[in-house]
């Protein structure tokens, strides 16, 4: 029996709004445990919620991002359960009126082009965090959280490998990046991911049973996961054994998935319309005011780079694989106008030097980019060799000086001048007789020779191309 | 006449001309607390250093610092947050909770200049129509020892029937403004579902709750309601539109007016003399120059019904957050996370409350969703297009308040449903979020009062001061009060 995995993914995204989605409170991570907090997101008795129009725009610019239908009316509805973390005893979400239906997205995954749906986007707040003390049986809630907006993206299940999945999972990061509404911090938990996942017979329409898989907070870890429990289900069902339908949480120590067993029953959330708060309607003229904000995305970037500067598709994939990088790239070709050596470049020297993620890396790198253009121009207009060009990059990034200052400071400009360079090529011809002999007699490889001895007379600051003429020329008589 | 006694407009002048302090009145009505709330019962809590220090504020202010309601003693249902000050929501599970906010409402009073006495007794989270399930302190009607003052706004009802303040603060989810002062003999108003902010009212039902006013006079509530409502960027469902000056509605004459008598209010399980005192004031009103019309509200039957599905299941999921965690009542000898919910949910809850969430969980549940909450709401909106259809052939409906005057404790408290099917004349305005008054029509043959209920279009309150100020005028009863 040939099995197809389906995978479908519930991706949330913390918004990236200054306050929260329902009160004045600040959403910074990382402050004194409940120090951004308010009697509304504290759930005191008689509060209200008002209803943060950022988020409403974050929403609009994925929805358009993703080719989605914006729902000109839609509603929050209370999810009720008990928990500490969650002080009003249920959160506000969105039910059956979401925000957004109907968009897609496509990915590339071994080289295959593909449409991935979304069935939904929708809002909601984040709930706080339990803190449990490792000695003691006491635990502490920490309610900074607590009111931080969320978007939760729910794809068809229409991947079927995990490395599907996993190209899923980066495109919608991408995608909000490109549209600055979420950091996409996986270990602090602003870009956090569930999966469901099952089997069936290929061919068969109906979906097996499904799998939850949580507690996946990296992009190494969705794939490792994935991977686990496709080997799990395959193995379970080709034994004539089922598949139990339950959440499964991924441990990263172990390298396997663990069951949630007993933790979670089945909840009733019994959703229903949130009182408090009026239905969200959505106008044309929003929408076109938000689609007036949309940057260009990934995809139409990635095309221009292809078209406008005629990089090769491998290039422009990687330099518009995040949005700083594809910024950072425009801004240098501003004061070079050499795409491709300055892609060399970026994809070589530039990313060699990146530790973590591209994004907060470029963010403190000493190198502006109009530096790293204007050595590229140097290069270009061949007033220093690329030998020179590496030593003085290096030196940018430790110093973050211009190129043209380290070059003075170091007398590293290359020598260009005809007279100047004409006098040393007399006498190297002069010094090496039988050399010169048997390049006039056709073995012109000699050539790298005599440049090599020109390079050592002038520490490397020679123009190879003008080394080059200045040779045949002395050499053909 | 003793201070306590004027309304807001005769204290006004007195406190404006210098010839009455607000410290003498405030000290007058605290003095009457003190005599009388012994058996009245009104209040949870009185707050004298707090109110004499307000009094002495109005007392120093001068021209434009004074507000239209400077020095004026009022007292608010216990279900409205004041920052500082005990808000139990009658309940053991908010015993000891202090907000660090005021209610909106609460604001507008101070700014002002009204001086907050006290906090009322009410039915716990203002679920109960005659305040007995309060777990504190259970008003009694001023009219009659031993008898009911309604609810769940009892304590208000009481304390300005009483004369223990001059006007009042409370709420209204299913008639728990209009009822009480209808048993007490005092104006009370629940307006238009969005007029007022309910930025710190607790919540029991959050599309059918609204704050409004009770006083001895129309002119009093008018008075109340310039000051509370309008909009408030703090609660979503409050409603962006001018508010008119309601005083200048009090006309005497009701040319042009047409009142609807609804035929599906005046049938069996209303007490003759209830009848009598609402077919006398429609009749008053005609001979005021109003035009008298037959209507129908045809799926009034369904009102209750609809109304105890939807409230507690909104109550169900509003009284989540007392859970014992950041604050109220705490069980400290539960050993798991799931006791301590129970324990303390279960010791700080009282019966009527822990049967209204039970069944609004229930209306919630999966599959009973649909055949509970959502065929509620669908009639509700069947229920409100009734109204909607009514008022094309007239401008205010007549009708009882409640189908009886006040009865003795314990009468109706066995039974919930009886006491659920005597909210019948009340809750509608609710569900259909439209206002209602209730205004004093007479008295029955034992001395207690019976009030008139008007109700009216959405955001036409104007309209119903201008027709329950003709009843006022006519009637002749506003100016009676209960001896104590
Ligand atoms: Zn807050």
């Amino acid at each position: 029996m040939k099995l197809e995995t389906v995978i479908g993914l519930e991706i949330h995204a913390q918004l990236k709004t200054r306050s929260k989605i329902f009160c004045g409170c600040s959403t910074a991570f990382g402050a004194a445990p409940n120090t951004h907090t308010c009697p509304i997101c504290l759930g005191m008795p008689g509060v209200l919620p008002v209803l943060n129009r950022k988020v409403v725009e974050f929403a609009i610019k994925l929805g358009l991002a993703t080719g989605s239908t914006i729902k000109p009316f839609s509603q929050f509805a209370r999810k009720n359960y008990f928990y500490p973390d969650l002080p009003k005893g249920y959160q506000t979400s969105q039910f059956d009126l979401p925000i957004i239906e109907h968009g897609f997205i496509e990915i590339e995954a071994d080289g295959i082009e593909k449409k991935i749906g979304i069935t939904r986007i929708h809002m909601e707040e984040d709930a706080g965090k339990l803190i449990h003390d490792e000695h003691e049986p006491v635990s502490f809630v920490d309610l900074n959280r607590t009111g931080t907006p969320l978007l939760e993206i729910v794809s068809e299940p229409d991947m079927r490998s995990s490395e599907e999945a996993v190209a899923y999972l980066k495109k919608i990061h991408l995608l909000l990046r490109y549209l600055d509404i979420c950091d996409g911090n996986m270990q602090e938990g602003s870009f956090r991911c569930d999966a469901n996942i099952s089997m069936r017979p290929l061919g068969q329409e109906q979906l097996g049973i499904r799998t939850e898989l949580k507690n996946m907070n990296s992009f190494r870890n969705v794939q490792a996961a994935l991977e686990f429990e496709i080997r799990r289900q395959r193995d379970l069902l080709l034994d004539g054994e089922k598949v139990i339908q339950e959440t499964l949480l991924w441990n990263p120590d172990k390298n396997r998935t663990e069951s949630m067993r007993g933790k979670e029953d089945a909840h009733d959330y019994r959703y229903f319309p949130c009182p408090d708060l009026i239905p969200v309607v959505i106008d044309e003229a929003w929408i076109a005011e938000v689609r007036k904000l949309l940057p260009e995305l990934p995809d139409e970037r990635q095309k221009r780079f292809v078209t406008d500067f005629g990089l090769p598709e491998y290039d422009a994939r990687i330099l518009t694989g995040t949005r700083e990088l594809a910024d950072y790239f425009e801004r240098a070709l501003q004061v070079c106008n050499a795409p491709k050596k300055l892609s060399n470049w970026i994809m070589t020297e530039f990313l060699r030097e990146i530790k973590g993620d591209v994004g907060p890396w470029i963010a403190c790198c000493k190198v502006v980019p109009e530096s790293l253009g204007a050595l590229i121009d140097l290069l270009e207009k061949g007033k220093i060799s690329g030998k020179i060009a590496k030593t003085v990059f290096l030196v940018m990034m430790e110093t973050g000086k211009a190129p043209l200052d380290i070059i003075k400071e170091q007398n590293l400009d290359q020598v260009s001048d005809h007279d100047e360079l004409s006098a040393l090529v007399k006498e190297i011809v002069a010094a090496h007789p039988s050399q010169a002999e048997e390049f006039k007699g056709g073995k012109t490889k000699l050539m790298g020779f005599f440049v090599g001895q020109l390079m050592q007379k002038t520490k490397g600051k020679a123009n190879p191309q003008v080394a080059n003429e200045l040779f045949t020329k002395e050499l053909a008589g | 006449m003793y201070p306590y006694e004027l309304t807001i407009g005769q204290a006004l002048e007195k406190l404006n001309s210098k010839e009455l302090s607000s410290r003498e009145l405030t000290l007058s009505c605290l003095d009457r607390i003190a005599d009388i709330d012994g058996h009245i019962k009104a209040f949870i809590s009185v707050n004298r250093d707090y109110a004499l220090a307000m009094a002495d504020k109005a007392d120093a202010a001068k021209g434009d610092e004074r507000g239209v309601l400077c020095g004026i003693p009022v007292s608010i249902k216990d279900l409205l947050c004041t920052k500082g000050i005990a808000t139990t929501c009658g309940s053991k599970i908010l015993e000891n909770f202090i907000p660090p906010y005021s209610a909106t409402v609460v604001d507008r009073l101070e700014q002002e200049g009204a001086v907050i006495l006290g906090k009322t007794s009410m039915d716990e989270f203002a679920m109960g129509s005659t305040s007995e399930t309060c777990a504190f302190k259970v008003p009694e009607n001023p009219w009659r020892r031993g008898y009911v003052a309604g609810g769940s706004s009892g304590g208000s009802a009481a304390s300005v029937a009483a004369c223990e303040c001059l006007a009042s603060l409370g709420s209204d989810t299913g008639g728990s403004i209009r009822q009480p002062a209808s048993l007490c003999g005092v104006v009370g108003m629940k307006p238009t579902y969005g007029r007022v902010s309910r930025y710190g009212l607790v919540a029991y039902a959050s599309s059918l709750d609204q704050v409004g006013p009770f006083s001895r006079d129309v002119r009093d509530c008018a008075l109340m309601m310039n000051v509370i409502a309008g909009y408030d960027t703090k609660d979503s469902t409050s409603v962006q539109r001018a508010k008119p000056d309601y005083t200048q509605s009090l006309i005497t004459g009701m040319k042009g007016v047409k009142i609807g008598i609804p035929k599906e209010y005046f049938g069996a399980g209303l007490d003759p003399e209830v009848e009598a005192v609402v077919r006398k004031g429609a009749a008053l009103l005609q001979e005021a120059g109003a035009e008298i019309v037959d209507v129908s509200l045809p799926h009034t039957d369904y009102c209750v019904a609809v109304y105890y599905l939807i409230a507690p299941a909104e109550a169900s999921s509003n009284l989540a957050r007392y859970d014992g965690v950041l604050y109220g009542y705490r069980d400290m000898t539960a050993e798991s996370l799931i006791d301590m919910y129970k324990e303390s949910r279960s010791a700080g809850f009282g019966a009527e409350v822990k049967r209204r969430i039970l069944l609004g969980t229930y209306a919630l549940s999966s599959g009973y969703y649909d055949a509970y909450y959502k065929k509620a709401s669908q009639v509700r909106t069947i229920i409100t297009n009734d109204f909607k259809k009514a008022f094309e052939l007239c401008d205010v409906l007549i009708s009882p308040v409640a189908p009886s005057p006040a009865w003795k404790f314990g009468e109706k408290g066995d039974d919930p449903l009886e006491m659920y099917l005597s909210d019948i004349f009340s809750i509608s305005a609710n569900l259909a979020g439209i206002p209602g008054i209730s205004v004093p029509g007479g008295f029955s043959r034992e001395g207690l009062p019976i009030g008139i209920q008007l109700q009216g279009p959405h955001f036409k309150e104007e309209v119903l001061f201008r027709v329950a100020y003709n009843i006022e005028k006519s009637a002749g009863v506003s100016d009676k009060r209960p001896v104590l």
